[in-house]
């Protein structure tokens, strides 16, 4: 199975608008959203049916067994992630989640092993099967593990496609874990750029951290016409890079109309469909 | 006064709001939380007065002390140390610099030394105080040079504007906690709504008073909008959509610096909020 | 000799693993007497740095030779480390990659991908 997935670096680039038309155009059977900490693909791709479930345990955190606990703070203080309370009242130290990292340093120290390590819910995998598969998640506020629910984001999706050659994968902002952990193993990468000087920025920490992995790469320019002078330093940048440029697509308010309509923006007939139409054709050839 | 400017998705105007809240108070602070993709500076272009590098602990074995009991490497639940050739091996991109490895050890074999994660650049724009966080390429996570971001006592008097990374994620935790007031960016998609209700359910956690901006309206319906009103939230600001103030932005240009009709726009937001902190801090008291 | 190699089962007729680091469990086949044994891979649950406790039990498994399709950095300086020897296998078979290597026609893997950075990569 070839994956593509698509990238931005930066936010609000259009990675999600440009992976659900490039899906419909492709008619890829397979297709996954590894935005676990906001996922959106689900609002756009027509779901038919409702989706199976399944909890994701993450990293586990620390639990502080009150009735044995004693209160002596030798827990608080050896705890480097501030992840640890006092409540007077309750008679007890409890530890905080969410910023709990299971390092497991105060179940060691506590003398009277009040405190345990546990796995708890950190958010929900999520799998649409019917004539396509449909491969989701949403991570719990706060969580910290992101990469692994992407890993298993992308497994759940291998897993069930299995007669598929071709899946798409929205991917996350940023260049940290679950953008990491999305590339992994995938045969090309997409990066959605804006022609902004933070645009430009991200895109080259997003590039630098994508080319550690080999993979193929194309850039293609959203909402070019704000600043056209921009758009061909990012295409003149590609150049240099010996990344390859597959298109500009123009900014469109029919676009947010079709998004807010629950489609894609190959759904209906508008200029950033069909400039999308011609970077898909592009790209097809190199696949 | 500590104002954290957020929203669920990237992309919605958080810089924008941000900078241009900072620009137009009679005298700022604004501090650019979000260390893996920092925006801020682009637009301040601020003369940098000083540098400081973040640094987190990394173990360091002694190997003549050790006697491979591996009880480190059973210990650390993050796989940073492995046995191997008879002597301990720190895998540092994966140490969380939880310092249990040296509590276990009882040989006292383990000590721990310095290692960069990033850095806070500290400069000044006009009347704008900027403290950029920056974390290098491969590092796991930003988190320590949030908390030394914020770790700077302000007067009470002093304001602060946050730039929170995007997202809900622990980061984000960090860079609100302590804010008098949370400002929600929203754009009018139903991406964008359903990114608002994210970062609407982490304020409502964290109990801080807080409003709606909504950037890059159309005449179109504004699911933002709609949700704002379904659950009685305060819309503080409106910025419509302008092909021109894309453009402006697309150059790194702070608006309010240069528009008055922006300036106004973002002194009423400010005015708004400081408004709103008063009567919630009298109302608390 | 023993050989180790990341599988997808417990049986010896089973497909090689794709990943090292989170393989559900290892085949190795001991030369001397032609005998398989299975050690189940607790790291492939790991949130994060997996390839480094999978390497770590392939090292105190006491293999000579890995056979794997890929490795990570982390992974391969604990492994090599240890003086054991790591080889590309070439398809996914895990029976053509036991004849192959002792007919010696595997190549000793060289691309040694970068880590995947903790957290939960593949």
């Amino acid at each position: 199975m070839q994956q593509l997935l698509v990238l931005s670096g930066k936010g609000g680039t259009g990675k999600t608008t440009v992976a659900s038309a490039l899906i419909q155009l492709s008619q890829a059977k397979a297709f996954a959203d590894c935005d676990v900490d906001a996922p959106n693909l689900d609002l756009v791709m027509h779901q038919t049916v409702e989706p199976m479930t399944t909890n994701y345990f993450g990293m586990a955190k620390a639990i502080v067994d009150e009735d044995v606990c004693i209160e002596c703070g030798q827990c608080q203080k050896q705890c480097r992630f501030d992840a640890i309370v006092h409540d007077q009242q309750r008679e007890t130290y409890f530890i905080d989640h969410n910023a709990c990292e299971g390092c497991g340093v105060c179940k060691v120290i506590c003398p009277v092993g009040a405190i345990h390590l546990e796995s708890c819910i950190d958010g929900q995998l999520q799998l649409y099967k019917a004539e396509r598969i449909f491969s989701t998640a949403q991570l719990k506020m706060g969580s910290g593990t992101s990469g692994m629910l992407v890993t298993q984001v992308k497994k759940q999706m291998m897993e069930q496609a299995i007669n598929t050659d071709f899946a798409i994968i929205d991917g996350s902002p940023g260049i940290g874990c679950p953008v990491i952990a999305s590339i992994s193993g995938v045969d090309y990468v997409l990066i959605v750029a804006e022609p902004s000087i933070s645009g430009i920025s991200d895109m080259e920490r997003i590039i630098t951290t994508a080319s550690r992995f080999g993979v193929k790469t194309f850039i293609c320019v959203n909402k070019y016409d704000v600043n056209t002078e921009y758009t061909d330093k990012i295409e003149d940048y590609a150049k240099r890079k010996h990344l390859e440029f597959v298109g500009r697509i123009p900014y469109d308010t029919q676009a947010v109309k079709a998004i807010n309509q629950g489609n894609t923006i190959v759904d209906i007939d508008c200029a950033s469909g069909r400039a999308v139409g011609q970077i898909y054709e592009t790209i097809k050839k190199r696949l | 006064m500590k104002i954290a400017v957020l929203s669920g998705k990237g992309g919605t105007g958080k810089t924008l709001v941000s900078v241009n809240l900072a620009s137009v108070a009679e005298k700022a602070s604004y501090v650019d939380c979000d260390v893996e993709e920092p925006n801020g500076h682009l637009f301040f272009k601020p003369m940098i007065e000083h540098v400081e590098s973040v640094k987190v602990k990394i173990p360091k074995i002694n190997n003549e002390k050790c006697t491979g009991c591996r009880k480190c490497v059973d210990f650390c639940r993050f796989n940073a140390l492995a046995y191997v050739n008879h002597s301990v091996k720190v895998f540092e991109d994966v140490c969380h610099s939880c310092g249990g490895c040296m509590l276990v050890c009882p040989e006292n074999a383990i000590t721990e030394s310095d290692k960069p994660i990033g850095r806070i650049e500290r400069g000044i724009s006009e009347k704008v105080q900027v403290h950029t966080g920056i974390l290098n390429m491969g590092e796991a996570s930003g988190v320590p040079i949030v908390k030394q971001l914020l770790k700077n006592d302000t007067r009470e008097d002093e304001l602060v504007i946050i730039d929170a990374p995007p997202g809900s994620a622990c980061i984000v935790m960090e860079s609100i906690k302590d804010a008098d007031y949370c400002v929600l960016v929203a754009e009018p998609t139903i991406f964008g709504t359903q990114n608002l209700s994210m970062v609407h359910e982490l304020v409502e956690l964290f109990e801080i008073p807080f409003g709606v901006v909504l950037n890059k309206c159309l005449d179109e319906d504004n699911p933002a909008e709609s949700y704002c009103n379904d659950h009685k939230i305060n819309i503080i600001g409106k910025i419509n959509y302008s092909q021109d103030l894309a453009v402006l932005s697309s150059r790194g240009e702070i608006v309010s610096r240069i528009d008055p009709q922006y300036q106004t726009i973002f002194k009423l937001i400010l005015e708004h909020i400081v408004e709103e902190v008063g009567y919630a801090t009298t109302s608390r008291t | 000799m023993r050989i180790l190699i990341p599988v997808d089962e417990q049986v010896k007729d089973t497909d090689v693993c794709m990943s090292f680091g989170r393989a559900p469990y290892y085949l190795i086949y001991n030369t001397e007497d032609s005998t398989y044994e299975f050690i189940k891979n607790i790291a492939a649950a790991s949130p994060g740095g997996a390839g480094i406790q999978a390497a770590q039990i392939v090292v105190d498994s006491q293999a000579q030779v890995l056979l794997t399709p890929r490795c990570g950095k982390n992974a391969a300086d604990i492994i090599l480390g240890a003086n054991m020897k790591v080889y590309k296998t070439l398809n996914p078979s895990v029976q053509y990659n036991i004849k192959a290597f002792l007919d010696g026609q595997l190549n000793p893997l060289t691309e040694i991908h970068p880590g995947y950075h903790n957290h939960g990569g593949n």
